[in-house]
């Protein structure tokens, strides 16, 4: 029996200790009419058969493709020791650490990450990280219902529609409006913006670098937004952080991130991470597990779940989120790219990446009919304006082993021929030679 | 343990994942205007790859885990964690995929080994459950509760009625109320008569509120490890107003293959894999909460769904115009789901049955083994975990500490709120008659300590890297961050 | 510790001290007990208004948190700006210098308990 040590010996007796004679005789409380109608499941495997199923799928995944896929989610490479520190059972075989003085290494590791979070946001204060990048968008903007008492939520149309799409979801049934401001040719419509910041509005949300890889600045829309007493919510690359202005600097009140760039794989969808990070006078109202410093018996440090008492298992109807984990694991592997990149290599890592973006927006603009959708600048990606449908190009290029981008249009109209084009230090010159040749060749 | 920003050393590097830009290549102040830029960099640990193996090797000693410790945490399921489904889940066949690919176009025949996965994934639950269909796509229990109770929101919404009202009974876990509150639902508290949902007191919830209950919230076996013995009396009443009733599949390693949820007439279940399923919890996450329903609910499912052709190809459908929207970006914690697969594939219908006879075996081993060691509340068969009271004059929370002091992990303390000095464990099917011996001898010590030498429990632990720590001073001082301090 | 003699009680342990037009509002010391060491309290603004019987802030300790249910109508006039880095203070005084809002009133508090009453209604409470 796979997992279950018993022996039969060992089994008998226990039946006798509990005073009954089989174990389905421990199971008296479910009827025989309630009892499975069928339970048609396959015989167990072997772990060997079991591993070759998944390596012959595994083996049916095209992944050595060149790719220029991003979209908000970006194929990075990950040094080794992530793998090798994260796998170590010590950490993953573990749980919520609500016996502290048993878990100081998954606490002191929940306070470094806050640490490193605030520090790249330069924001105050940060929590254990909640699912993914859209969920921590959503808790952001509820984070602002609750400090501001409104109900309004403007978002900017450039803001990730992914996460937007989630952020409707996520409120349908809630007393709270979403405003979406449309964009502009793949920039925001700032004056738009301002306009619908009214004292009405609980939180104004933007992105940096924005879904079309356009870099900006919200200074003057978080400081109007102040004005108002609605809150400044921007959502940003981390990587691109390490060089982008910062939403500390730009006056935002809750910054949060899609925190698979640093140190998860796509892995086709998920485990990901969602980063939050706030302005010190809106902890009380924040979602999630906060890990604290604090003294034993003996005023030695140590690290504690803190501030609890926001939380469902004390407020439960009136908790600020229904949230109970945190991606725990992920926000381990990401403190441990963050701490062997440090501040030098996650720059030189943005740094060759827009370079790379450069290059390619060299080489595809050479093409002709292929232009820039705008002249704003941008980051690692950027949206080019084909001649052709970008679907289209899309298809045929997979055929020739290569994703060149995405096409925008699966979630903005009218933007057809707009192919949204990434690079990371998984591509090369020769792979932007390979790319601008072959799109040159439908044209 | 000094923090690896104290470790930093300003100048040292470790990682370059790139090369050292080439002389003509374009600088960052040269692609971006300077008021775009940060003013200084972010102040990240300076260290070398060897310091930072170093701390975290370091921090991970500072744990206890399945792996090293005995971890009866009640209602958290800490079973082993197979090693070769982390084998499984991490072929880069799977962790180097774009999860966008699938949605574009050709983009599907590149991805159809992982389709399949999540295909089979939610073939495997069906019929574990006996639901007609899974989403995969929330991201830990909490999350698949909020996606069934607003399942459970969009099904009366499509019949124009619009019902306010979710009953949840008191012993229930907090991220019930939450999650209901979340989808916009009232909390209408049920009162438990002798640890079970009382069909009286649900009668009497919905004549109070008549034609506006949505639904109820269950645990089963409910919180205190008791099995609900009304179940069919409670479809019954829900079925008359046609309100739903969802399972809360915290539970769930307790009736694997000895009840299936969809045949006795719940009509909303969320799963974690975490606990049943045997994935790992990773200190707190990531887990999966996938969710499962009955026919009529399937139309209002979350997009995109994956499907399979008639020549048994895959695609993601996100053609569904009921649909509740995106719970999460795409289609699930994948590498989380492919564990939860491989686990149930190693094990079949037949280990997985047994892995609850054997949860429910170890439960009711332990439970009789303490009947002279603590407080047990409800003399009869408990299912995979039970309640215990600490005896007279003890504390559940210094019990707990003293566990700690001896290689284990404390069972859940004060949980349920309705038991009181609350200490509830849940052994799981993994571990061996000797480890349950040795907990029973462990508590044995430590009440006759606590007995004895009062003082001395009340300043247990002893022998970990910090003793009993000030919570209230955290939550006074609020030093969240390194720089807060 | 016992409950001052001049002071009215809601059965949700807040403490009235009625001054002509105003009144000062607190936490009894049962509550502060029941509670245990209080780590933050959320209180309304001054010129907010408060209704009898409807929440107006919270009281938090490390394992739990609790509504504070205004026993009276009004406009809040002040508030104790001392309990926002010392809410140690409702421990140690629940009666004196942990006071939480000073509220202009806008009629007649009803419904109130005195000393005796509210004592004998904690005592009920305790079982």
């Amino acid at each position: 029996m796979p997992f279950i040590p018993h022996t039969p010996d060992e089994t008998a007796e226990m039946l006798s200790v509990i005073g009954v004679r089989t174990l389905d005789d421990l199971f008296a409380d479910i009827p025989q009419q309630m009892r499975p109608a069928h339970f048609n499941l396959p015989k167990g495997l072997s772990e060997a058969a079991v591993c070759g199923y998944f390596e012959n799928l595994a083996a049916r995944n095209r992944t050595e493709m060149v790719s220029f896929l991003g979209a908000g989610f970006y194929a990075h490479k990950i040094p080794a020791a992530v793998d090798a520190l994260s796998s170590r059972s010590e950490f993953y075989t573990a749980y919520t650490p609500y016996q502290a003085e048993c878990s100081q290494g998954t606490l002191q590791a929940i306070f470094e990450y806050q640490t490193a979070v605030c520090r790249l946001l330069d924001m105050d204060c940060a929590n254990a990280s909640v699912y993914d990048g859209g969920s921590a968008l959503f808790e952001a903007c509820m984070t602002a219902v609750r400090v501001s008492r409104r109900k309004l939520i403007v978002v900017d149309e450039c803001v990730n529609p992914i996460w937007r799409v989630q952020l409707g979801t996520y409120t349908s049934d809630l007393d709270v409006d979403v405003r979406v401001v449309p964009q502009r040719n793949g920039t925001s419509d700032k004056q738009a913006l301002m306009a619908a910041v009214t004292d009405q509005c609980a939180a104004v949300v933007v992105q940096n670098p924005n879904f079309f890889g356009v870099v900006d600045d919200f200074s003057e829309l978080f400081a109007h937004a102040r004005s108002k007493k609605a809150l400044g919510v921007i959502s940003v690359y981390p990587v691109m952080q390490s060089v982008l202005k910062t939403p500390g600097e730009m006056g935002a009140d809750i910054a949060v991130a899609e925190g698979q760039s640093l140190g998860q794989p796509l892995g086709f969808g998920g485990p990901y991470l969602g980063i939050m990070a706030c302005r010190k006078e809106h902890i009380r109202q924040f979602p999630g597990r906060i890990a604290g410093r604090t003294q034993d018996l003996d005023g030695k440090t140590g690290y504690v779940l803190t501030l609890q008492a926001r939380e469902q298992h004390i407020r439960r109807a009136k908790a600020t989120s229904n949230i109970c984990s945190n991606q725990a694991l992920c926000a381990l592997r990401s403190l441990i790219y963050l701490s062997l990149m440090g501040p030098q290599g996650l720059a030189q890592v943005a740094e060759h990446n827009m370079a790379l973006a450069r290059y390619a927006v060299e080489r595809l603009t050479a093409l002709r009919g292929v232009t820039l959708l705008n002249t704003a600048p941008y980051g690692n990606e950027v949206a080019l304006r084909l001649p052709i449908p970008a679907e289209k190009v899309v298809n045929t290029l997979i055929s020739y082993n290569c994703v060149p981008g995405f096409p925008v249009s699966r979630y903005y109209n009218f933007m057809d021929d707009v192919l949204l084009l990434a690079c990371t230090e998984n591509n090369t010159r020769q792979q932007i030679g390979f790319l601008a040749e072959t799109i040159g060749g439908l044209l | 343990m000094k923090t690896i920003f104290a470790k930093s050393v300003s100048g040292r590097h470790a990682e370059n994942l790139v090369l050292e830009p080439e002389e003509n290549a374009p600088r960052t102040a040269d692609m971006l205007p300077a008021e775009l830029l940060r003013k200084q960099p972010p102040r990240l640990p300076e260290c070398s790859e060897l310091d930072v193996v170093r701390h975290f090797t370091a921090l991970s000693r500072r744990n206890y885990s399945v792996d090293a410790n005995f971890y009866p945490l009640g209602s958290c399921t800490m079973k082993y964690n197979p090693k070769f489904t982390e084998q499984v889940a991490g072929l880069p066949g799977f962790t180097r995929l774009h999860p966008m690919l699938a949605q574009l176009g050709r983009g599907a025949a590149c991805v159809q080994g992982a389709l399949q996965v999540l295909y089979d994934a939610e073939r495997w639950l069906c019929e574990l459950t006996g639901m007609k269909a899974f989403t995969l796509q929330p991201m830990a229990g909490a999350n698949g509760e909020f996606t069934g109770v607003k399942l459970i929101a969009a099904y009366h919404k499509a019949r124009g009625r619009k019902r306010t009202k979710m009953l949840i009974p008191d012993s229930a876990h907090g991220t019930n109320p939450a999650s209901a509150v979340l989808a916009g639902f009232e909390i209408v508290n049920i009162e438990s008569r002798d640890g079970m949902v009382d069909p009286q007191a649900l009668a009497r919830a919905i004549a109070e509120h008549p034609d506006d209950v949505a639904g109820l919230m269950m645990t089963c076996p409910n919180t205190l490890g008791l099995m609900e013995t009304h179940l069919a009396e409670i479809v019954e009443e829900l079925r008359k107003v046609d309100a739903l009733l969802y399972y809360d599949g915290a539970n769930m390693n307790a009736i694997m293959g000895k009840m299936r949820v969809g045949d006795v007439g719940f009509d909303v279940v969320h799963l974690n894999v975490h606990k049943t399923l045997s994935t790992p919890h990773g200190g707190g996450g990531p887990g999966a909460g996938p969710v499962g329903v009955s026919e009529r609910l399937v139309p209002y499912l979350p997009a995109p769904r994956v499907e399979r052709r008639e020549d048994d190809s895959y695609r993601v459908n996100f053609d569904l115009p009921q649909s509740i929207g995106y719970i999460g970006p795409f289609y699930g914690s994948f590498a989380v789901l492919a564990k939860a697969l491989a686990y149930m594939m190693r094990l079949g219908g037949n280990g997985l049955t047994r892995a609850s006879e054997y949860a429910v075996l170890n439960a009711n081993y332990l439970r009789k083994r303490l009947e002279d060691v603590l407080d047990i509340p409800f003399d009869r068969i408990c299912a995979h975990e039970f309640v215990a009271s600490a005896p007279e004059g003890l504390r559940a929370l210094d019990i707990a500490k003293g566990l700690l002091d001896r290689g284990i992990h404390a069972p859940t303390i004060y949980f349920p709120l309705i038991v009181k000095e609350c200490l509830m464990a849940e052994p799981t099917e993994t571990e061996s008659k000797e480890t349950l011996d040795e907990y029973v001898d462990a508590l044995r010590d430590i009440v006759a300590e606590g007995r004895e030498h009062p003082e001395k429990l009340a300043a247990a632990p002893q022998t970990l890297p910090v003793r009993r720590l000030d919570e209230t001073a955290a939550a006074r001082n609020m030093i969240l961050t390194e720089d807060m301090a | 510790m016992s409950n001052p003699a001049d002071l009215l009680y809601s059965s949700s342990h807040e403490w009235v001290k009625i001054q002509g037009e105003e009144a000062v509002v607190g936490i009894t010391h049962f509550a502060q007990e029941s509670l245990g060491d209080i780590t933050y309290v959320d209180l309304p603004a001054v010129g907010d208004s408060v209704s009898a019987d409807s929440d107006f802030g919270s009281v938090e300790s490390v394992k739990a948190a609790s509504d504070l249910i205004s026993p009276v109508s009004g406009e809040v006039v002040a508030v104790n700006e001392a309990l926002a880095d010392a809410p140690e203070k409702i421990n140690a005084d629940a009666f004196g210098d942990g006071w939480l809002i000073k509220v202009k009133l806008s009629g007649k508090p009803e419904g109130l308990m005195d000393a005796a009453t509210y004592e004998e209604h904690c005592k009920n409470e305790q079982h």
